[in-house]
């Protein structure tokens, strides 16, 4: 038998069996099962459902940001010969359909009835024969809008003078949508007055956009004969959705089915539930056909979820030598036209309130103000955690700006504030607790790697030449994340608590099928969750089947969005292979005539202590449950475990990047020479698709701090709604990734691990952005830092980077 | 999925088939070259075209080749052609650094030199490079051949002098021995468009420049070029002064406008860097310094 090298707790690696297929019996790099179809473009994604007489739907968008509705004319759009239905909002109104909930206590225009509020928002919908037919008609689609002015900056949202967004809320005066705070104001008016040195500045984090690969689309098909609705969408959370269309449509719940076939990313974009899903479904009751709405792919930039458009200003409050007592920071939050952040209910901020970091100091406060504004809403999306990617950059930001004045090397500064390993379990300024970690070990590691003191020492002599160009800079960022929402206590969306269902059945031959609720978008659970199935009970990784996607064959559960899979369902797998192997403990002693006791585990198979020749492996045992064999009284047939887990906190993944840019002064160029990332997730299930997740959060980071912004121009004009507009990073700007790990358990997950999805997206931002900040030895500008951004901050003239540029 | 509005398709299979379909269907007929302006332009219904006459079976019009003392490009040579030609190569290597930097490989494999200079985008790379190197472009009808020297070429933002019924089927460049040319871009990332860009060719006599040419792109500069800049530079030496004094004369003659890809100021300040750039990379490689 071969063995594969798997990294434990402690870092060393603990040999692994290798099963027939060549694949680790538990942890280790085996190639993904999923990849055997998508390779060979085998995929099955919901543009690839086509039913039997199913016909197309389209939606009409508004053109304006702001715009009253007079009238609506369909009569030319329904007198096309191949347009089956046009639905406005009128129709929906009788249907009381107009209007729905968002995640976060707020309404939605499903179809616009009074006025729309951005541009891109849902007007009306076709059903025709084809897309060809359903696009054509919707240019003969006449709507009379009388155009109002715009609220485009979130910075005058609440200006006495804004226009209403809201106007149709009763006794709604002004745009704004909550104030809400963390922390302690009070203890940080405390040590801000005393401390050496403050440090304020403004930072925007700018609208940005998943823009997963594959848009967002349903199939709806309600079968009047069986009163069933079958929906096959682009959803990250199938069972949330099931809830949500019992509850908005009145349909009972049992007669839905959501499948969520294959799903070409998602980054939070596929959480919520969209107009043109409800429109399908519309369009099937109205038609009895089956319907597909699919959105192109400036639909997906310019109509759904967005994320961050945080604008913050934040304070720091050190002593001279460097030990940081404070952060203070106030959020102006733009929210877009409805508040449809999709996040759990008793955090109206997200998770933003986490933003004291990884640093040991006594005193936070944030204040959050949420404004609505003429723009699409969402807000919670592009692998965020829950606003942790805004918090993570706030405080990476003002650890920057503290060091710039302090003129410390950023290094040293975090070094000397990070919590050290013995502070843990930590409970922050403003209520986390973070469950492990070990960070000087991290950011030493991250350091070693990048070879930090020679990289200073080459930016040393490059500054001492004044002319010298390309202008180097090397930014740091130091980032805790906190994954797995939630303990249902505490964590909801919608009221439906955060906890996962997994059922684990084991065949006669012990081969096994894991059913899940959690829904994969590329991150490889078909793979990983196999791999902790195999871990816990010894069956190769490729005897055991993973199921998810289809809500009548899997288990509740909120879905995967803000790194919860491994955390939550991932425990949830652990625990319900750790009960099999408690139950194939007592058929293996029944069989083996001993008392369960006399039993101890080895890889796979349950042996007799002191005489490891009697035993029984896991497949016997699977048969022998199945078989004839006379149980012990309470104890049933077969060989399956069903288990609902309840996380008992996040779970808090970390880690240290560090960043190398060379910056031309002369044309603004920014390239990225190099970036080393250490991330510590506890042990890796598979690291490979560690490592994938976090190439691609990095390529992710590195888009959003060099290239990705939605701007809008001063009539609301969305001016990212392409990919000629909204720029993602490619290869060509991509360095080779230089990764490295420490490994650090959660104490209370079964398994020891921590998400790890979204920890590169969360962390790269502030180490991209302080790298070309020291480069260009300016303490603060906006990213993103296109080449025009970079030149106009070396001009002491930065852009704003989130309105059209003049 | 975006959708085109309906339209009538029709493919060509010889120059005179193209013409004579471009005759009969009239001004609402449009060529379809490598098809990576007009496609994704009639997917947003930004175009319209009622017939599609399809080009691509020209095959005729797909080389690069030397013919007498000039250089001849067929209107429907890919962009991935250009930038692999040794001829081009060995007379202006301008060609091959511009299309390293236009769009991306699948682009280049299917976008056409004659689609890129009819397209006539003011960004457009090829228009700012052949508008250096004093090109001129072939348009045929079914009544004539007629030539079009390439700075008379576009006639404003998206409109060239071809006309309804016509072809533009070859693009011709003089060779000029020893001539040394660069080209330079800057874009917010690989496959945007310039934020802007410059070309220029230098020939070099006893030292001191005999003939030159620059082209800019994206900063709307007049016809992609700015003769005042050339004048300035011909008949002295190119050194870093004289060549500082042309990309001035070119920063302060351009017309750019501000969009997401940068403010004025910028962009201004980009035609200076960027010609000073290729004009003292075309001038050392004039001068054999650079290979
Ligand atoms: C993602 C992307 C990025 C790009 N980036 C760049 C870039 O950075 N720089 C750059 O310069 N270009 C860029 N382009 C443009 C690309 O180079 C041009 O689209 C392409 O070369 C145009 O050529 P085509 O053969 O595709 O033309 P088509 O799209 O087929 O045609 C364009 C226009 O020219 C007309 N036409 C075509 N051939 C002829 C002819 N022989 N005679 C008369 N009229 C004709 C057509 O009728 C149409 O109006 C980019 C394109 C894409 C899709």
């Amino acid at each position: 038998m071969t063995t594969t090298e798997v990294p434990t707790a402690g870092g060393s690696p603990e040999p692994v069996p290798t099963s027939a297929a060549g694949n680790p019996i538990g942890f280790g790099r085996m190639l993904r099962k999923e990849d055997a179809r998508f390779l060979r473009g085998q995929g099955h994604y919901v543009d690839d459902v086509n039913l039997p007489g199913m016909l197309h739907g389209a939606v009409l968008r508004s053109s304006y940001a702001h715009a009253r509705i007079n009238a609506i004319d369909t009569s030319a759009a329904e007198a096309h010969p191949r347009v089956k239905a046009v639905i406005t909002g009128k129709t929906l109104e009788s249907l009381n359909l107009a209007w729905m909930p968002t995640l976060s206590g707020d309404v939605q225009s499903v179809l616009a009835t009074d006025k729309v509020r951005f541009q891109g928002q849902e007007v009306a919908f076709v059903v025709a024969d084809d897309e060809y037919a359903a696009r054509d008609a919707l240019e003969l689609i006449e709507v009379d809008y009388e155009p109002l002015p715009a609220v485009v900056d979130a910075r005058r949202a609440l200006d006495p003078d804004a226009a209403l967004v809201r106007d149709e809320v009763e006794g709604r005066t002004d745009n704004k949508i909550y104030d809400w705070e963390a922390g302690d104001a009070a203890a940080c008016d405390e040590v801000f007055a005393k401390a050496d040195v403050v440090v304020t500045e403004d930072m925007l984090y700018p609208r940005v956009h998943p823009a997963p690969m594959e848009t967002c689309g349903a199939v709806a098909h309600m079968d009047k004969v069986t009163g069933k609705l079958t929906i096959w969408t682009t959803t990250q959370a199938p069972h949330a959705h099931r809830t949500l269309y019992a509850i908005v449509a009145g349909l009972p719940e049992h007669k839905i089915q959501v499948i969520s076939p294959d799903i070409g990313g998602g980054f939070g974009n596929k959480v919520g539930i969209y107009p043109g899903y409800v429109c399908a479904i519309v369009g099937s009751i109205v038609t009895g056909a089956p319907v597909k709405w699919v959105e192109d792919r400036s639909e997906n930039l310019m109509s759904t979820s967005f994320a961050r458009d945080y604008h913050m200003k934040g304070s720091i409050a050190a002593t001279r030598d460097g030990r940081i007592l404070g952060l203070q920071v106030d959020v102006l939050a733009d929210h877009g036209a409805f508040n449809g952040v999709a996040q759990p209910t008793k955090f109206p901020a997200g998770f933003f309130h986490i933003f004291t970091g990884s640093y040991d100091y006594p005193a936070a406060h944030c204040k959050v103000t949420a404004v609505y504004t003429n723009k699409a809403p969402g807000g919670v999306a592009y692998a965020c955690s829950f606003r942790i990617t805004e918090a993570v950059y706030l405080v990476e930001r003002m650890v920057d700006c503290l060091a710039f004045e302090l003129k410390m090397d950023p290094a040293e500064l975090r070094m000397k504030n990070l919590l050290r390993p013995e502070q843990f379990p930590y409970t922050t300024p403003t209520g986390w607790e973070y469950d492990s970690g070990n960070y000087p070990r991290a950011l030493e590691e991250s350091m070693r790697i990048a070879g930090y003191e020679e990289l200073r020492a080459e930016q040393a002599a490059r500054r001492a030449d004044p002319a010298g160009k390309p202008l180097m800079g090397i930014g740091i960022s130091f980032f805790t994340e906190g994954v797995g929402a939630g303990p249902r206590k505490h964590m909801d969306i919608l009221g439906l608590g955060m906890a996962d269902g997994c059922e684990l059945r084991l065949h006669p031959t012990g081969k096994a099928q894991l059913r899940l609720s959690v829904q994969t978008q590329g991150q490889g659970h078909e793979t990983t969750f196999a791999q902790i199935v195999s871990h816990v009970l010894g069956i190769p990784p490729e005897d055991i089947e993973v199921l998810h996607g289809d809500t009548d064959n899997t288990p509740f559960g909120l879905g995967t969005y803000g790194s919860r899979s491994t955390p939550v369902s991932g425990a949830a797998a652990a625990v319900a292979a750790q009960r099999v192997r408690d139950k194939a403990r007592v058929i293996a002693a029944t069989a083996l005539e001993c008392s369960p006791d006399d039993l101890e585990w080895e890889h796979g198979r349950w042996r007799v202590k002191g005489d490891p020749e009697q035993g029984k492996t896991i497949q016997e045992i699977a048969f022998a449950a199945h078989g004839s064999l006379e149980l012990p009284e309470g104890v049933e047939g077969h060989l399956d475990a069903s288990v609902v887990y309840d996380p008992p906190n996040l779970t808090y993944p970390f880690g240290a990047y560090i960043c190398v840019v060379d910056v031309d002064p002369d044309t603004g160029e920014v390239k990225v020479r190099r970036f080393v990332a250490v991330d510590d997730c506890g042990p890796r299930i598979n690291p490979m698709v560690v490592e994938g997740q976090v190439h691609g959060g990095l390529a992710d980071g590195l888009g959003m701090a060099l290239m990705e912004v939605i701007a809008f121009d001063e009539d609301g004009n969305n001016l990212g709604g392409s990919f000629m507009d909204y720029l993602l990073p490619t290869s060509m700007e991509c360095p080779s990734w230089e990764l490295g790990q420490t490994v650090t358990p959660s104490p209370h997950h079964p398994i020891g691990t921590k998400g790890v999805g979204e920890s590169a997206t969360v962390g790269s931002p502030a180490a991209v952005v302080n790298a070309v900040l020291d480069a260009l030895q300016i303490r603060a500008a906006d990213m993103p830092f296109t080449p025009a951004a970079v030149w106009r901050a070396l001009q002491g003239r930065p852009l704003r980077t989130d309105l059209a540029i003049e | 999925m975006q959708v085109p509005a309906p339209f009538d398709y029709r493919r060509a299979h010889s120059l005179d088939e193209a013409v004579a379909l471009l005759e009969r269907h009239g001004p609402d007929a449009r060529l379809l070259a490598g098809g990576h302006s007009l496609l994704p332009m009639m997917k947003l219904r930004l175009a319209r075209p009622e017939t599609l006459v399809d080009i691509n079976d020209l095959t005729e019009l797909d080389y690069v080749r030397l013919d007498g003392d000039e250089i001849a490009i067929g209107a429907l040579t890919r962009h991935a052609t250009v930038l692999a030609s040794a001829l081009l190569a060995e007379h202006y290597p301008i060609f091959a650094e511009a299309e390293a930097v236009i769009a991306d490989p699948l682009v280049r494999n299917r976008g056409t030199v004659g689609g890129s200079l009819c397209q006539a985008d003011p960004a457009e790379d090829l228009s700012g490079v052949f508008a250096a190197l004093r090109g001129r472009a072939v348009v045929h009808s079914s009544a004539e051949n007629r030539s079009v020297a390439l700075r008379e070429f576009h006639r404003g933002p998206y409109e060239t002098a071809v006309g309804d019924g016509e072809i533009l089927v070859e693009l011709r460049v003089p060779v000029r021995p020893g001539a040394g040319s660069a080209y330079e871009k800057v874009e917010r990332r690989a496959g945007d468009w310039a934020v802007a860009a410059a070309g220029a060719f230098v020939q070099l006599r006893d030292g001191v420049v005999a003939d030159v040419g620059i082209g800019l792109s994206a900063v709307g500069a007049d016809h992609f070029t700015c003769p005042e800049a050339e004048d300035a530079l011909r008949g002295q030496e190119p050194t870093a002064a004289r060549i500082a004094e042309a990309a001035a004369i070119c920063r302060d003659r351009c017309e750019p406008t501000a969009d997401q890809r940068g403010p004025v100021d910028f962009k201004r300040h980009l035609a200076e860097v960027l010609v000073t750039r290729a004009l003292t990379r075309a001038s050392r490689r004039a001068g054999g310094a650079e290979a």
